[in-house]
């Protein structure tokens, strides 16, 4: 792995967006993507814990490796998001208790984010740098807030709109998804 | 004895059927469109998320009282990533090619919803017995669904099911679906098809009220 940083990021944010072209973090993306107002701020919470989450688990990572202890690899991983999970939910209830209130069950339930552990597992697998690990999971968080906030807006123009009562509900964005990730699959290519 | 066999067998097939996690609940969907390439990855995946619900579930349960409520979460995600650590290296043990294609989904278990779900929903509140015979019948389902999704995915994308060719040489692979929006394109097509299976039982005998699913969706 040699690429470079602003590589890895531009790669990460759009080419393989995590959501769209790797199946990462879905349920918060179904979830919160109703109204635009919750998707903006959920997906910047997100980009937070993974950044806190990608740089403990790379320390962790030569931690365990120097110990050699890496089958705790994926425990001691958990234990790190559920940690930065509960920061940024003190710092939120802290000084924005209406915003905490909107995001509700998804707040903590960013611990069981597959994107976040994500980040943190393949930055092992791909063993990324320091610097590499750092692009990776900031342009991973920024992915995700894109694909949420263009996802919320089109949702939000949906609900005005003539819709068959079958397809109504997750039928519906997974369909919405699907043509969402299509045209992702344009960049396809970008940053190597 | 009838009577306890009958509760066993509802257990059983409510993951099946009535709540199915796949379909219903719309739960894990994460390794499920990852991973659903082909149909033996889908069962894999579904093997493996069954011995980690299955076995995750029986140790919850059986630790239920023990565990103080604060911090059941924190333990039940430990109990799980345990028993994904060794499902990740008895698959690595077995076969590292099947080991390479799911990659990190292995790991990223820890993370499916399904299973916290199931320890906080289910296991949490109840003995070891009906709590394993529930994960076994939600793996089911699971399994179930990922096989629906492979096996899809794999015959339109790549004209073949377990690797054997369906069609004749010219058969032209529908390559989207194995790229990453068929995947959506199908779940949502497999979501369409059951909703409407639902809606026209209820149209047969309209005393019975059906659960709204969709809000179920959200709270695991």
């Amino acid at each position: 792995m040699h690429d470079s940083a602003f590589q890895i990021f531009v790669n990460t944010l759009l080419a393989n967006n995590f959501v769209l072209a790797m199946f990462l973090g879905l349920c918060p993306f179904l979830g919160v993507s109703g109204k635009l107002d919750t998707a903006f701020p959920m997906g910047l919470a997100t980009t937070f814990v993974m950044l806190v989450a990608s740089l403990c688990a790379y320390g962790l990572n030569l931690l365990l490796g120097y110990f050699h202890l890496e089958f705790l690899r994926l425990i001691s991983y958990i234990v790190i998001i559920a940690s930065a999970v509960q920061l940024v939910e003190m710092v939120l209830k802290k000084y924005s208790p209406k915003l905490f209130r909107a995001l509700g069950i998804y707040l903590p339930l960013i611990t069981t984010n597959c994107a976040v552990l994500g980040v943190a597992l393949f930055q092992t697998a791909r063993e990324y740098d320091f610097i590499q690990s750092l692009a990776f999971s900031i342009g991973g968080g920024l992915g995700f807030t894109l694909a949420l906030v263009l996802m919320a807006s089109v949702r939000e123009r949906l609900q005005l709109s003539n819709v068959p009562d079958l397809a109504r509900g997750t039928a519906l964005s997974l369909m919405l998804a699907g043509i969402l990730s299509l045209s992702f699959m344009g960049f396809a290519g970008l940053g190597g | 004895m009838n009577p306890s066999k009958t509760d066993a067998w509802e257990e059983f097939t409510e993951g099946i059927w009535r709540q199915n996690p796949v379909f219903v609940m719309v739960l894990g969907m994460c390794p499920m469109l990852a991973v659903t390439v082909s149909a033996v990855n889908a069962l894999s995946m579904g093997l493996a998320t069954m011995v980690v619900l299955v076995c995750s579930a029986g140790l919850v349960s059986l630790m239920r009282k023990l565990v103080p409520k604060e911090v059941r979460i924190a333990t039940y995600i430990v109990i799980i990533a345990t028993f994904v650590t060794v499902v990740d290296y008895l698959i690595q043990a077995i076969s590292l090619a099947l080991y390479d294609a799911l990659g990190a989904f292995i790991q990223l278990i820890v993370v499916n919803c399904i299973i916290l779900g199931r320890a906080e929903a289910h296991a949490s509140k109840n003995p070891p017995l009906p709590a394993m015979t529930n994960a076994l019948g939600m793996s089911v389902g699971f399994f179930l669904g990922l096989f629906a999704l492979g096996a899809v995915r794999e015959i339109l994308g790549a004209g073949k099911l377990f690797g054997v060719a369906l069609f004749g040489a010219n058969f032209q692979p529908w390559v989207i679906m194995v790229l990453p929006p068929g995947g959506f394109f199908v779940l949502g097509a497999w979501l369409l098809l059951f909703s409407w299976i639902a809606r026209r039982k209820l149209h047969k005998q309209p005393g019975k009220q059906s659960g709204k699913p969709a809000e179920a969706t959200q709270n695991a």
